[in-house]
């Protein structure tokens, strides 16, 4: 059942895309290594230009995605196109693909100009036409004046401007970045996100970005594809997988999510009403359908939609704070409400009001927010 | 703070051990390298009188230069034949599955348990079943059976060693296969090559059991010469030729080591 509405999920985000021509798609791809499925039945298709994530935990199937379509691997079944041309036995040297790995894979034996160069020279470019491009792809990632450096002599942010440079020169008919940034270390890291989907945006590549950081994947994509198990389970916009989840598991792996018990009091069409103790709150109701009415669900409410009113107050559920934790910008709260939640519930208090309002024992009443409530039928911690 | 005699004796009697050890080591190549300097003709140790000239007639005697030389051709080509076939195969069972893969690789490490003598033996039952003369081609293809397993672990561990990655990048940077070989792969396992063939040299320079079965007067090599040399005479010549060889591989090693980094090739396991 779960399969059937991540298909529909999947099709429906994808008909909001048919006027542009997909750069990539994937028919119902599958992979196996022996008797684990890797990847079931992908279906996707990516605009041209459009920047991609597949976002999930490390064995969730995506960085066999991405090999799939780079050519490095061979689909058990299903088809693959790049731009209109079924490429599913095509060999990855025919494909036109750029990739930037995640140690970035520079030739260690040729100089940074070479490993540029290597992608033009397959293609016969001559010579002064390839000096051209070398140059003009440096100046890209700001490396003009390395061209003699060999990959050694240079940093790990040097290295990685290096094989994006490499990709690029080509002119790739798809960019693939496999976790370029997680050997990055955490400032290098913003700077280069930035600077890549400056690049990206400039050339109007389309791109295919695999990392397991929700936090790069809501910045930089245009959409984003959360896997998990081998499977797709929402492909939506950076905003749209935060706000309206399509699983359990798409809501507890991206962002923080509070899990309180909730019960489905009634459908109305498209959304339904949920309570979680006298609080009620509104939920959309497709996730629902298997729930009768009175039937326990799960509600995931996000840190920063939660509130603090004072104990009592109507539209409130009664909770302790337990922990204080000053993040600078906000104070996370960490409220223990027996009865509401199962685990402790976090609450995002923005500015430092907080700090001194709500000590630590202190008896609270908590609100929540009436936008981005999702319910979910009761199952186990995701 | 004090020591206690326990803690004392135990660090000293340590010390002696270790040196005890590498003396014992070491014992037989100074025996031999200092009776090297012997005046007199016969082997003696500790020398009572000193000369170098065991060493001229090391150089001067015949039968060893023609040992050398011998001895030489037949490394380079075997070593040589050895690390085109040995790598060829390290790189089919590194990189292909197939059926009787573990077959074909036990067969081709086998050497290494089968005894040389052995080796010597077979080699020449066959040629003289197949009526091949006693030729260089025996001796190399003999070599080439001994050594064939040592160049195949040394290219297979450089294969371990490489990151397919490199590989990826390249095609998908649009190059064929074969271009990915030589642009990318042999230039990367270059290090791993080359000291396989030098200690597939060093072995074959040194093979002495198998070559006695499988030379003849015409294709003798160093060690057989220096055997038939001690059957006849019992002069330092031959410990002078010890130092020779003991200087010379050294320094190959010395050289080849700053220069590949065979510590990196020997130490890494292969699973």
């Amino acid at each position: 059942m779960l399969m059937r509405t991540n298909q529909m999920a999947a099709n429906t985000s994808v008909a909001g895309n048919d006027k542009i021509r997909p750069a990539v798609q994937l028919d119902g791809v599958t992979k196996r290594f022996g008797d684990s499925i890797a990847l079931h039945e992908a279906w996707l298709k990516i605009g041209s230009s459009e920047f991609m994530t597949l976002l999930g935990p490390s064995g969730c199937g995506k960085t066999t995605l991405l090999n799939l379509v780079a050519g490095f691997l061979e689909a058990d079944s299903g088809e693959i196109f790049i731009e209109d041309a079924l490429v599913t036995e095509t060999p990855a040297h025919m494909r036109e693909i750029g990739i930037v790995f995640q140690n970035y894979a520079l030739f260690p034996h040729m100089s940074v100009a070479m490993n540029v160069a290597y992608g033009l020279k397959t293609r016969g470019v001559d010579k002064k036409e390839m000096a051209r491009r070398v140059d003009e792809a440096l100046a890209l990632v700001k490396l003009s004046g390395f061209s003699d450096r060999k990959p050694r002599q240079l940093s790990g942010g040097q290295q990685q401007r290096v094989a994006l440079a490499r990709a690029l020169v080509i002119r790739p008919k798809v960019l693939l970045l496999d976790e370029p940034f997680s050997a990055l270390d955490k400032n290098l890291r913003g700077s280069m996100q930035v600077e890549l989907k400056q690049i990206q945006r400039e050339l109007g590549v389309t791109t295919i970005f695999v990392t397991h950081d929700q936090g790069e994947a809501l910045s930089m994509s245009d959409r984003i594809a959360v896997m998990s198990a081998g499977r797709i389970r929402q492909i939506a916009a950076p905003d749209d997988i935060y706000r309206r989840p399509a699983d359990r598991f798409v809501a507890s792996f991206v962002g923080d999510a509070n899990v309180l018990n909730g019960r489905l009091v009634e459908r109305n069409g498209d959304a339904a009403v949920v309570s979680i103790g006298d609080v009620r709150a509104s939920v959309p109701a497709a996730s629902l359908a298997e729930v009768s009415i009175g039937g326990s669900v799960d509600v995931f409410v996000r840190p920063e939609h939660l509130s603090v009113t004072s104990r009592g107050a109507s539209g409130s559920l009664p909770g302790t704070v337990t922990t204080q934790v000053f993040q600078g910008g906000h104070v996370d709260l960490y409220i223990d409400a027996p009865g509401s939640a199962r685990d402790h519930i976090l609450l995002r208090s923005p500015g430092i009001a907080a700090l001194s309002s709500c000590p630590v024992g202190a008896e609270i009443g908590l609100s929540i927010g009436s936008d981005d409530i999702v319910a979910f039928p009761p199952g186990e911690a995701p | 703070m004090k020591r206690s005699p326990g803690t004392l004796l135990l660090r000293w009697s340590g010390r002696i051990l270790i040196a005890a050890i590498l003396l014992f080591v070491l014992l037989p190549g100074i025996v031999v390298a200092v009776s090297a300097f012997n005046d007199r003709a016969i082997l003696l140790f500790p020398p009572q009188s000193w000369s170098l000239r065991w060493f001229w007639r090391a150089f001067s005697y015949p039968d060893f230069a023609k040992g050398f030389w011998n001895g030489l051709t037949v490394t380079v080509w075997a070593s040589s034949i050895a690390l085109v076939v040995g790598s060829a195969f390290a790189f089919a069972i590194h990189r292909y599955k197939f059926r009787l893969r573990n077959l074909l690789e036990g067969i081709l490490l086998s050497p290494l348990i089968i005894p040389h003598y052995t080796i010597g033996l077979g080699v020449l039952i066959l040629a003289s079943q197949t009526n091949v003369g006693r030729g260089f081609p025996l001796v190399i293809f003999a070599h080439v059976v001994m050594v064939l397993p040592f160049v195949m672990r040394s290219t297979y561990i450089s294969l371990e060693n490489l990151d397919i990655r490199l590989e990826l990048a390249a095609s998908s940077l649009g190059a064929t296969p074969l271009r990915i070989l030589f642009t990318v792969t042999i230039p990367l396992l270059i290090p791993g090559l080359l000291s396989g063939w030098l200690f597939a040299a060093i072995l074959s320079f040194n093979e002495f059991t198998a070559t006695l079965f499988v030379s003849s007067q015409a294709t003798q090599t160093l060690p057989v010469a220096m055997y038939n040399y001690v059957r006849e005479f019992a002069d330092p010549t031959l410990a002078a030729l010890s130092v020779i060889y003991i200087v010379v591989t050294a320094t190959l090693l010395t050289i080849a080591n700053s220069f590949l980094g065979l510590g990196k090739i020997l130490n890494v396991d292969a699973h």
